[in-house]
């Protein structure tokens, strides 16, 4: 009975707010307030730009909250279908086709052709992370990217001034590596349980990874087998330790104790590297721009884009929030912040971005990167590829045959894709 | 007369018993029933985006789940919890109850208080408490271990060792209720029978053994089946504490179920994970009664 009681309550209660937010609604023309989410320390800076937007639109509040990036993906998705997501938020560019397939976000092409941004002002690769099915869901905001870091010392000790730039130069040079370093001592450390490298190797070879519009594996190909038999060699030869970063106790040690003399990661690498590494060796690492089959190659798109999230009232200031976070001089102050690489060209004019060799190898990658396939169960088939790559590595299985039950996993996993989309040629066929 | 009486009665009662079964129907058979429909479709990211896309395919799913190696891990890591979290966590509590209720004891209530602590606490604020405690280089646990010369264990991101953790960190949670239980079951065992036993010449141990826990039968089937049950569902402490990690050593199949279920979305696999859990738990239930039944037997 006391149920009930609180029923009836709870639905008075919420009869009055329906009749306050409609009382809100008809006498709108205060201020604006755009809610916006950002995560981790991005969540933590974002306020600080936009005060300065405040103060240069008068009429428009921003109100950020800050999200945990453990807890971003949930949240999110439970503000959508709860149906309470803010008006802007970051989303990490590996979700767009995620929120894209919900209808979480808003299409930001009507706004773009307006004028603006357009594709040419930011990275290609990064940019394409944001298209899906050719409509545009967000701008790009800051980007991550993989490349090598290793020790100049230990190169130039086995004849190397500099990294090559392509596959045979690269494993030339992690020969020479283990060759000097003897038993226990390796090239380069690549984890196995990470699905990156396999991934930019595939990549840089040309595999689509996906075919069929995102339908099938399309691991078997020639291209992916390249990749594949190139990567599957640095752990056959011993250049690289067949371990997964869980059982390596601390890589930055093992690097400074010459047990590897490069890995592939991440920008926020050259903090840690400055941190961790001992002083001796701080003039003695640095970063290189991924190694191509034939010369420079590609790496992975990362980082998180700006969107607009379905269902905002204010479409029109959430976009010059947008636009205004997108600005250069913004990109190049949220760098100083954060340490997140600008995704906007111009703003890598700034000599302070390019002064720095480490810094200035990441902005050539990113003129090089290609966006992983734009599908939302992508990070559910990278597991498998590393899972499957593991095995091969450690001899459980062939190279084919790891490789054949890579596809075959996959399809089964983008089945519904499958039927989807002859769902809808059928459709188009009868209509 | 009285068949009119017996109807004028039947719709009285009918009436006032409308209000609570009708929010059994809705807000329980309802959503039971439809998690039952949904977990023979494959409900997924794109059903939630167009419904029309979600299709029927039966059993599906279970099948699915059988061939599938997370669940089996899930499965074997919900059995550890199950099998040695529960009987653990009983025989802690039952322990911790006798000392309570020892004639010896002084202050009882703030005993019970300081046992029973833990279990109204907030999980979340408790897991940041621990996670220091667990902390490899300066918890608590590391330091006082250091002190016995052991060496340090990264408590909870080293595959062997979360599992132990969490069960450390869930049996110290949820013991206090129990301890409750055991402690006004204890309390009616008769003082005569133990005064009966100690002039017979029975040891502490042999009056625990003969006359307390036979006292303590019924109360102890009612806490093991409902503290196994409990275990069979955990997912706050694994899910605060490690997210089901180091590679996956601490997912509990509820924790696998809300993966499913909420970070990729696939709600009918999700659902069928519920109704597998349903039918292990009813099992296991089934034969704790068995077992218990055929101890009064013998």
């Amino acid at each position: 009975m006391r149920r009930a009681a609180a029923v009836s309550m709870l639905a008075a209660l919420v009869a009055s707010l329906t009749v306050v937010l409609a009382g809100c609604a008809a006498s709108r023309p205060g201020p604006v307030t755009l809610r916006m989410w950002a995560m981790g320390r991005e969540g933590e800076v974002v306020g600080e730009l936009a005060r300065d937007f405040e103060r240069a639109h008068p009429g428009i509040h921003v109100e950020v909250q800050q999200i945990p990036w453990t807890a971003a993906h949930e949240k999110l998705l439970t503000a959508h279908v709860g149906g309470s997501l803010p008006d802007v938020g970051q989303l990490g560019n590996s979700w767009i086709s995620e929120f894209g397939t919900l209808k979480a976000l808003m299409p930001l092409d009507p706004w773009l052709a307006r004028g603006g941004l357009t594709r040419d002002d930011y990275f290609g690769g990064i940019w394409d992370t944001n298209v899906l099915d050719g409509v545009t869901y967000g701008v790009p905001w800051y980007v991550d990217t993989r490349l090598l870091f290793y020790r100049k010392d230990m190169l130039a000790r086995a004849g190397y001034a500099s990294m090559p730039t392509d596959w045979k130069g690269w494993k030339e040079c992690l020969r020479a590596l283990k060759q000097r370093g003897g038993p226990g001592h390796y090239g380069i450390f690549l984890p196995t349980n990470e699905w990156m490298t396999p991934v930019v190797l595939g990549l840089q070879s040309g595999s689509p990874l996906l075919a069929d519009g995102g339908t099938r594996g399309a691991f078997r190909e020639p291209e992916y087998r390249r990749a594949f038999e190139y990567y599957l060699g640095m752990f056959r030869e011993g250049l690289a330790p067949a371990i997964g970063f869980n059982e390596i106790a601390n890589k930055y040690q093992e690097l400074a104790r010459g047990t590897f003399a490069m890995m592939v990661t991440g920008p926020w690498e050259l903090g840690e590297f400055t941190r961790r590494l001992p002083d001796s060796l701080q003039s003695q690492w640095s970063t290189a721009v991924m190694p191509g089959p034939d010369g420079p190659g590609a790496s992975f798109a990362g980082g998180s884009s700006l969107v607009m999230f379905h269902g905002t009232k204010h479409p029109d200031e959430a976009w010059e929030l947008v636009k205004f976070l997108s600005e250069p001089a913004q990109q190049v102050r949220f760098w100083r912040l954060t340490g997140d690489l600008p995704a906007r060209r111009e703003a890598w004019a700034d000599t302070a971005l390019t002064a720095d060799a480490r810094t200035r190898a990441f902005g050539e990658q990113l003129t090089r990167t290609e966006p992983c396939p734009m599908v939302p169960e992508w990070e559910e088939i990278a597991t498998r590829v590393y899972e499957q790559a593991d095995r091969a590595i450690r001899g459980a299985t062939s190279a084919d045959s790891a490789l054949a039950t890579l596809d075959r996993l996959v399809d089964k996993m983008l089945e519904k894709r499958r039927w989807i989309a002859s769902r809808r040629a059928a459709g188009t066929r009868r209509s | 007369m009285t068949t009119l009486l017996a109807g004028r009665q039947a719709r009285t009662g009918l009436a006032l018993a409308l209000p609570s079964v009708a929010l059994i129907l809705v807000f329980f058979w309802g959503p039971v029933l439809y998690g039952l429909w949904l977990s023979l479709t494959d409900f997924d990211v794109y059903a939630i985006a167009d419904p029309s896309t979600a299709r029927f395919i039966g059993l599906g799913n279970y099948a699915h789940a059988f061939v599938e190696a997370d669940f089996w891990n899930a499965l074997r890591i919900t059995l550890v919890y199950a099998l040695v979290g529960a009987p653990v966590s009983v025989a802690v509590s039952l322990a911790a109850a006798l000392l309570v209720d020892a004639k010896t004891t002084r202050w009882k209530p703030f005993f019970r208080a300081i046992y029973f602590a833990p279990v109204v606490t907030t999980l979340v604020a408790v897991a940041i408490v621990w996670r220091y405690l667990y902390q490899p280089q300066y918890g608590l646990v590391n330091a006082l271990l250091g002190k016995l010369g052991i060496a340090r264990v990264d408590w909870l991101g080293d595959p062997h060792w979360a599992l132990p953790a969490i069960l450390v960190l869930a049996v110290w949670k949820n013991f206090g209720y129990n301890l409750l239980i055991f402690v006004a079951g204890l309390q009616n065992v008769p003082r005569e029978l133990h005064e009966a036993a100690e002039l017979d010449g029975a040891s502490g141990w042999q009056r625990f053994w003969n006359v307390t826990l036979p006292d303590l039968a019924p109360v102890f089937l009612f806490v093991s089946v409902t503290t196994v049950i409990n275990y069979f569902q955990l997912f706050a402490e694994p899910y605060v504490m490690t997210q089901g990690g180091p590679l996956k050593s601490t997912t509990s199949l509820v924790l696998l179920m809300y993966e499913q279920g909420f970070r990729w979305w696939r709600l009918g696999y999700a659902a069928a994970l519920a109704f597998i859990l349903f039918a292990v738990i009813l099992a296991a239930t089934a034969v704790q009664m068995r077992l218990q039944q055929q101890e009064r037997r013998a």
